[in-house]
């Protein structure tokens, strides 16, 4: 089976394996589906979304099942990368280095592994907005079903529904920004599955580091 | 229904100005309910049951004379029944008919997301428009009354229409129609004030219920459903009437505060990384194109 620091031919090295890939499109499609139907309940001025997918009814039916779609594939992205999403002292640097981050100057970021720091904190609080979201998502999916003296429970999930997923909303822009547009080679690794030794050296160095040390065959440079 | 006759004041969901919004006023209108002489006789559940065309509901008997514990989405009109021992010892029966108060400000209409679903008319009267309802029960969750009830097999939320389709045509709902102590007045919401108050007044000097008075609390602007009890201090007594009920307060944040930050957070995020890509760029531009970079 094929894992991720794999080097592959022509200077290129595995950095998402196809179990990686598959869940992470399960996740993004059904979290795209849920933004879009959420954004059409959350304003009357996104309301014309909902009837481009369907109508309102057929939205406010389908949300809930997609929901459950995206919980179970962040749960397996959990399962996937918890272990390696764990912050480390270098971390905490890296945040303090965050204006250097921001400024494209990525020699003086400390050197960060498979996952930076940010990329850490869009998982964990993806973790976190699901679960929230999921337990919020429940009751709003059968509001009939609370009685009205645990009434509280449908404000506070009518709150922190859309609290959540504005966070998520919040990770979700910086995600699609630095994977499409800051990062080259970033798109391409999450449906591809590889990226250059170029790409890791730059901004995984500690994961370049183990690539190549723990491969016989020398990266070409 | 019947929105020929009847001008819609505000809708719920909407984007931008309402079509038709006040271009014709009318006179608000009110139920009052006299509890004091009610004598819990049903003919109103019954009348606005036959009216509405429902179909049977079964009642549940739990020894008191309530016919059910609450409203349900094809029984909109409820008379609750508490027994209440006084200070003294002796005993009332408060009841109390129970229905949709057609707030000035409704908290189903706030909370509702779905175009047009919620209307309030010049009149006052909030009605539901069923085919609009995409079924989220938001409303359900904005009503402070517990009123809006959801079916299951149509998956739309229902409640007391206050008779539009009556209304429009000039008549009382079938539920004033029906009482046979008079206890049930219909009219405008300033004639209805002040029989109410008439009443109360009556209660306090002639028959010794010194805290009389009109229910039409203030918290959701005054209500289309206005009551005189025997003790306005305490409508908790009258199978919960909640004595100072508003819109919750975390709906009242979700779409208040919360709505505008967020709006602002999602434009400025947007706009933020877009500045940010025209002044520092990709993070690779200085590089030498990268050999087979993407293949």
């Amino acid at each position: 089976m094929s894992e991720t620091g794999q080097i592959l031919p022509r200077g290129r090295v595995l950095r998402y394996p196809f179990a990686e890939r598959l869940n992470h499109w399960l996740a993004a499609f059904s979290y795209i589906y849920l933004l879009l139907t959420g954004l059409a309940f959350w304003s009357p001025w996104c309301f014309w979304i909902a009837a481009a997918l369907g109508g309102g009814q057929t939205s406010r039916t389908v949300h809930p099942w997609i929901g459950l779609v995206f919980f179970i594939a962040i749960m397996r992205m959990y399962s996937l990368w918890a272990p390696q999403m764990r912050s480390t002292e270098s971390d905490k640097q890296w945040w303090r280095s965050l204006r250097h981050y921001i400024q494209n100057e990525d020699d003086k970021m400390p050197p960060a592994g498979r996952y930076n720091a940010g990329q850490k904190a869009l998982f964990w609080s993806f973790f976190y907005s699901a679960i929230i979201l999921l337990l919020t998502g429940v009751i709003l999916w059968f509001p009939e079903e609370i009685p009205w003296n645990l009434r509280w429970l449908r404000y506070i999930a009518v709150f922190l529904h859309p609290v959540a997923a504005l966070a998520t909303i919040a990770n979700f822009m910086i995600h699609i920004y630095m994977s499409v547009f800051a990062e080259r080679g970033a798109f391409g690794s999450v449906i591809r599955g590889d990226v250059s030794l170029e790409f890791a050296k730059r901004y995984h160095p500690e994961w370049y580091k183990e690539i190549v040390g723990g491969s016989s065959s020398s990266p070409r440079k | 229904m019947s929105q020929a006759t009847l001008r819609v004041q505000k809708i719920s969901g909407h984007a931008g100005s309402v079509p038709g919004e006040d271009t014709q006023r009318q006179y608000t209108v009110a139920k009052l309910v006299d509890t004091t002489t009610c004598i819990g006789c049903k003919a109103c559940e019954v009348a606005c049951v036959e009216w509405n065309d429902m179909p049977f509901s079964p009642t549940t008997f739990d020894n008191t004379y309530q016919t059910m514990p609450e409203t349900r989405w094809n029984y909109w009109n409820l008379i609750t029944f508490n027994e209440h021992e006084k200070e003294d010892g002796s005993l009332m029966w408060l009841m109390r008919k129970n229905q949709c108060m057609h707030c000035a400000e409704p908290g189903c209409l706030a909370a509702c997301p779905s175009d047009g679903a919620i209307v309030q008319y010049t009149n006052g009267i909030v009605d539901f428009q069923q085919d609009k309802c995409i079924g989220c029960g938001y409303c359900i969750s904005g009503c402070p009354f517990n009123i809006p009830k959801f079916n299951k097999e149509t998956k739309r939320v229902y409640k007391c229409t206050l008779c539009t389709d009556r209304v429009s045509e000039g008549l009382e709902p079938a539920c004033i129609k029906a009482c046979p102590t008079g206890c049930l007045h219909f009219g405008s919401k300033e004639d209805m004030l002040v029989l109410a108050n008439q009443r109360a007044t009556q209660l306090k000097d002639n028959y010794n219920f010194p805290n009389a008075g009109v229910y039409d609390p203030q918290g959701v602007g005054g209500t289309g459903v206005i009551y005189v009890l025997h003790d306005a201090t305490q409508p908790e007594l009258y199978g919960g009437l909640p004595s100072n009920p508003t819109i919750p307060l975390m709906v009242k944040l979700w779409k208040g505060p919360l709505k505008w930050l967020g709006n602002l957070a999602m434009v400025g995020g947007v706009i933020g990384l877009f500045v940010h890509y025209l002044r520092f760029g990709p993070k690779d531009r200085d590089d030498a194109p990268q050999e087979g970079a993407q293949p």
